[in-house]
């Protein structure tokens, strides 16, 4: 009874194994590589898409080429330097880093960066009192003002007050 | 001064798509261009055996026209490219790219043959191998084997006039 | 006739647009009341003309009047009603008119409820819409009119694109639309307060509910937009930093960071003229991103037919519009005084960083987008700038944010302590970091997928960040609670104690913790897997075993199908049976994946049928591609809480007040000039 069962369970093991059609042949690892790889791949036939979203020959042809390459044993550098070769930086949906892409890559960085030290610059200009307006005193309406605020508080004193 | 950051920043993109609107954000340029043309040993059209290479072509220049019978864009610029070939005498190397060769011949039985050879690429791979990303795309090799200048698109008389026909110098008529 | 009256309907409203920009205009520069009282007449009038507009183009696609450029080129005769309906706004034409009529439906929102502002304050802002409305239906009228008739009438119509056919395609771009054009009140008002030198507390308290209104509705559109992308593209993808994308959400993220300085300047009248720069920079985003869209610029999956006329007036339009609001600001924001002290450890300090983080990250979105153009104009060539570099910068860039979000909730306005700040987040801290341990596991137990170690640490991480940002958020509701009870209130009026602008708060911050989870799992732990099988054949993904029960043919109103069967079941059990099909719609001989989704708050299983193996056979071997797609729900939950929390915050009673009795300054408000 038991060897049926694991009969039948090797039987769909097989099954299964042999249907994986793109990735026939790549172990696990491979496997993941492979996705990896032709997700970041852009298809230059198609509006906007990476070669393992379409279905457009070119891209059919592509991941078919990846997938040998990657069982041929080749490294992801050499796969992309094959592609980039033919196809130029347009393939690549992570463009590499070099002169013309350096603003491209640290430019957000950088922008962080500033816009920190504006924001704690703003703080710090925010803690400084406000300037006062600097106007010429009148030294007559100080001692008017002075007189007018003794007179109300001798009035004030004078007034009964309630218990 | 820091007020009129926002002025400067909208200034720059507008002239960044000044100049964007007038480009084709479609057309990848080839890195191929001032490269050796990539090599293959394909056999012709009609059966001959996988003999044809880019050494055939050494020391003259040529166009080489990725077409196919299946390809829209090929039929625009066929009349074109029988005209250059027939009445100018430029020397066109076809390579009928992922194409049954009956369809191929057919095709060219029935529009005229504008090609001094067809080199049969069924699979592709030379196609690869040049980066051809959609037909009909021409190459330019020059005499030292070099990829001179690659149209994408069907061919066009502004390009053959402008790009194309310097490049061939005195050869064509 | 009825085009004709479509058409001449729409010259009408241009006319009353500029009657609505130009005798308000006149009349501030006359010190004439009347004309400018002009606005709001004018623009109701404008709003009922393109209603008409909009209605006569319907009408026609209603009644399949081919004669109609635009119906002819999308709609069909066996299109359904449903989609006959919503082609009106599905290529460019029809989507400019819906924008038309979006902009003016706002205009006449604000001409009815803002009587109570300062009466130069709403005329300057009225004329600044109207001339907005000018611009487009001056556009509209010279370079896409919908209303063109062609001779000889066709007999049938080249059908509505078969990816447009797709109920979440009939409510994205209105929501979207919405957003976009929402914004442009938060902008007519911060011209109106540079113009005027008037931004006080009655002005904030006045943009405000405008600018949340506006962005809800963005926060929907795009929600809306990934679940169509999702459901229709079948790659299963929900986000793809496509430049159409990418287009609507930088005025999100701009108009992100406005709502949120706009609190601050309410609050404490600070950050003035950096809330009128946000002010015009969302809505030049949303110009920017119509100007991407249409022009042809910039390679998307789903950008409209693209003209470079089209461009070329949208970019002078952008350049007029934004060009003088930035010239505007320039000159008029330096009197624009903010007064008042700001300490980095405050709520208002706390919300300056949001901000910093936010603008920086929608920098890095429009850089990205942009970086391609810049690259080609240059001649260094081409470049391609996908996914791979956003999300390398975007998600560093946002996970501070999420801390933010954290610490702000327990942080006062003014002063805030680290003291006490740090006590009331210990238990969200670890109990989130429990979490961050427990659950990435037990989701690994619960469908075993092969994911990297790199992959496993983000996970982990997002998950601290989305439970952090979701318990303090739950916490400050709590604590609020907790001392109204304690003070002897009622559980019912305690919760009703608690104004609606903090639970829209809330709702929206626990959007973006569920959206952050989502995210992080469905990235981090996702898998796909392409196969062949022939019927009665399995594969297991995931922990599930999908089984192929064949292929049949069938039809639908205006396509063929062939249509699959595919079981699923899990340790011997059924878990649910999809029928992905592969659509043929004859009218555009064009093929569409029409994906088979098993949805559950947790997963999604999700089937793409592909091609037969041998075309003569297709009772053979077929591909497919098969998803397991853990919690991808909660990404769009997240969406959709941002969208209640954005109705709920505008609905709150001081707004209200604020309309009804303008109490013109508040102790921090300042007069300008």
């Amino acid at each position: 009874m038991n060897r049926i069962l694991l009969a039948a369970g090797l039987g769909l093991a097989l099954l299964s194994a042999s249907l994986r059609a793109d990735v026939d042949g790549l172990d696990p690892q491979q496997e993941a590589r492979y996705q990896g790889l032709i997700a970041e791949l852009r298809c230059l036939v198609c509006q906007n898409q990476t070669i393992a979203e379409s279905s457009a020959p070119l891209a059919v042809d592509l991941r078919n080429q990846v997938k040998t390459q990657i069982l041929a044993g080749r490294s992801q550098a050499e796969i992309v330097g094959y592609l980039t070769e033919r196809y130029g930086d347009f393939v690549l949906y992570r463009p590499p880093f070099k002169a013309s892409t350096a603003l491209l890559w640290l430019g957000p960085f950088l922008l962080l960066l500033g816009g920190l030290v504006w924001a704690l610059r703003y703080v710090r200009g925010s803690r400084r009192p406000a300037p006062v307006a600097q106007r010429p005193v009148d030294p007559e309406a100080v001692q008017r003002l002075l007189a007018e605020t003794q007179a109300q508080l001798a009035a004030q004193d004078a007034a009964p007050r309630k218990p | 001064m820091r007020f009129l950051i926002p002025i400067a920043v909208l200034v720059a993109l507008i002239a960044l798509f000044a100049v964007g609107l007038s480009r084709d954000p479609r057309e990848v340029p080839s890195p191929l261009i001032g490269k050796p043309a990539p090599a293959f040993a394909l056999p012709g059209l009609g059966g001959t055996p996988a003999a044809a290479s880019p050494a055939d072509w050494r020391g003259r220049t040529v166009l080489v026209n990725y077409f196919a019978s299946w390809c829209a864009g090929c039929r625009v610029e066929h009349p074109l490219l029988m005209q250059l070939a027939q009445q100018q005498g430029v020397e066109i190397v076809g390579m009928a790219y992922k194409d049954a060769e009956a369809d191929t011949r057919q095709w060219l039985e029935r529009h005229g043959n504008p090609y001094r050879s067809v080199i049969v690429d069924a699979a592709g791979g030379a196609g690869l191998d040049w980066g051809v990303y959609g037909v009909p795309e021409t190459f330019v090799v020059g005499p030292d084997g070099r990829i001179l200048h690659k149209q994408i698109g069907p061919m066009t008389v502004e390009a053959w006039e402008q790009k194309i026909r310097p490049l061939l110098g005195g050869m064509a008529r | 006739m009825t085009p004709e009256l479509g058409h001449f309907a729409l010259i009408l409203a241009l006319v009353a647009a500029l009657a609505q920009t130009l005798v308000p205009a006149w009349g501030l520069w006359r010190g004439n009341a009347r004309a400018q009282a002009v606005a709001g007449s004018a623009a109701q009038a404008q709003f009922f003309l393109v209603a008409v507009s909009f209605a006569a183009l319907t009408w026609a696609f209603v009644q399949k009047d081919f004669s109609v450029v635009y119906v002819a080129d999308n709609s069909h005769s066996k299109l359904p009603l449903v989609y006959r309906i919503s082609a009106v706004w599905g290529a460019h034409e029809g989507s400019l008119l819906l924008w038309g009529l979006m902009l003016t439906g706002w205009t006449l929102a604000v001409s009815l409820f803002n009587r109570r502002l300062p009466a130069e304050l709403s005329a300057t802002a009225m004329a600044v819409l109207g001339a907005v409305s000018s611009g487009f239906l001056l556009f509209m009228l010279l370079t896409s009119n919908p209303f063109e008739r062609q001779f000889p009438v066709p007999l049938e119509g080249r059908d509505l694109n078969p990816l447009l056919q797709d109920p979440g395609l009939i409510i994205h771009p209105p929501m979207l639309y919405m957003g976009y054009v929402g914004f442009s009140v938060a902008f007519a008002y911060a011209i109106a307060a540079l113009i005027t030198g008037k931004l006080d507390a009655a002005w904030v308290r006045w943009t405000r509910p405008w600018t949340t209104a506006a962005w809800a509705f963005l926060s929907m559109g795009i929600t809306l937009g990934s679940w169509w992308a999702y459901n229709e593209l079948g790659w299963g993808g929900w986000w793809f930093w496509d430049p159409v994308e990418n287009a609507s959400f930088m005025p999100w993220l701009a108009g992100t960071a406005l709502i949120h300085s706009l609190a601050v300047t309410e609050k404490r009248g600070l950050l003035k003229s950096w809330t009128v720069l946000l002010a015009i920079l969302a809505f030049a985003l949303s110009l920017l991103g119509t100007f991407l869209v249409r022009s042809g610029v910039l390679v998307s999956v789903h950008a409209f037919a693209s003209d470079p006329a089209r461009g070329v007036f949208i970019l002078g339009f952008l350049t007029v519009v934004i060009g003088s609001a930035l010239v505007l600001y320039a000159w008029r924001a330096p009197k624009l005084a903010s007064e008042g002290e700001l300490r980095l450890f405050s709520r208002e300090g706390l919300l300056l960083l949001n901000n910093v983080f936010l603008v920086t990250a929608c920098f890095g979105v429009l850089l990205g987008t942009l970086y391609p153009l810049v690259v080609d104009a240059l001649g260094l060539g081409k470049i391609s700038v996908g996914p791979p570099y956003f999300n390398s910068i975007f998600f560093p860039l946002i996970a501070p944010l999420f801390v933010l979000v954290a610490v702000g909730a327990v942080t006062p306005w003014k002063r805030g302590e680290f003291g006490p700040a740090l006590r009331r987040l210990r238990a969200p801290a670890l109990a989130a970091l429990a979490a961050a341990v427990v659950l990435p596991s037990l989701a690994l137990w619960l469908a075993p997928v092969t994911a990297s170690f790199a992959s496993k640490l983000t996970v982990a991480v997002a998950t601290w960040l989305a439970l952090f940002t979701l318990g303090s958020a739950g916490l400050e509701v709590w604590q609020r609670l907790v001392s109204r009870r304690r003070q002897g209130v009622a559980l019912g009026p305690a919760l009703r104690g608690i104004p609606l602008g903090s639970w829209g708060m809330t709702l929206a911050h626990l959007g973006l913790g569920f959206w952050m989870l989502g995210v992080a799992y469905v990235t981090g732990y996702g898998v796909e897997r392409d196969v062949r099988l022939a019927p009665g054949a399995r594969a297991e993904l995931a922990g599930y075993q999908f089984i192929f029960d064949g292929v049949r043919e069938s039809e639908g109103p205006n396509f063929t199908a062939d249509s699959a069967g595919v079981r699923i079941e899990r340790a011997g059990q059924p878990v649910a049976a999809l029928a992905p099909e592969k659509r043929f719609y004859p009218s555009q001989g064009s093929v569409m994946t029409e994906s088979g989704v098993d949805a559950r708050l947790h997963r999604d299983l999700y089937v793409a049928l592909g091609e037969p193996l041998d075309p003569q056979n297709p009772a053979g071997d077929w591909s497919l591609r098969l998803y397991y797609k853990p919690m991808i729900r909660f990404v769009w939950l997240g969406g959709v809480l941002m969208f209640l929390g954005g109705l709920l915050a505008l609905s709150d009673r001081r707004y209200r007040l604020a309309a009804r009795a303008s109490e013109p300054l508040t102790a921090n408000a300042t007069r300008a000039v």
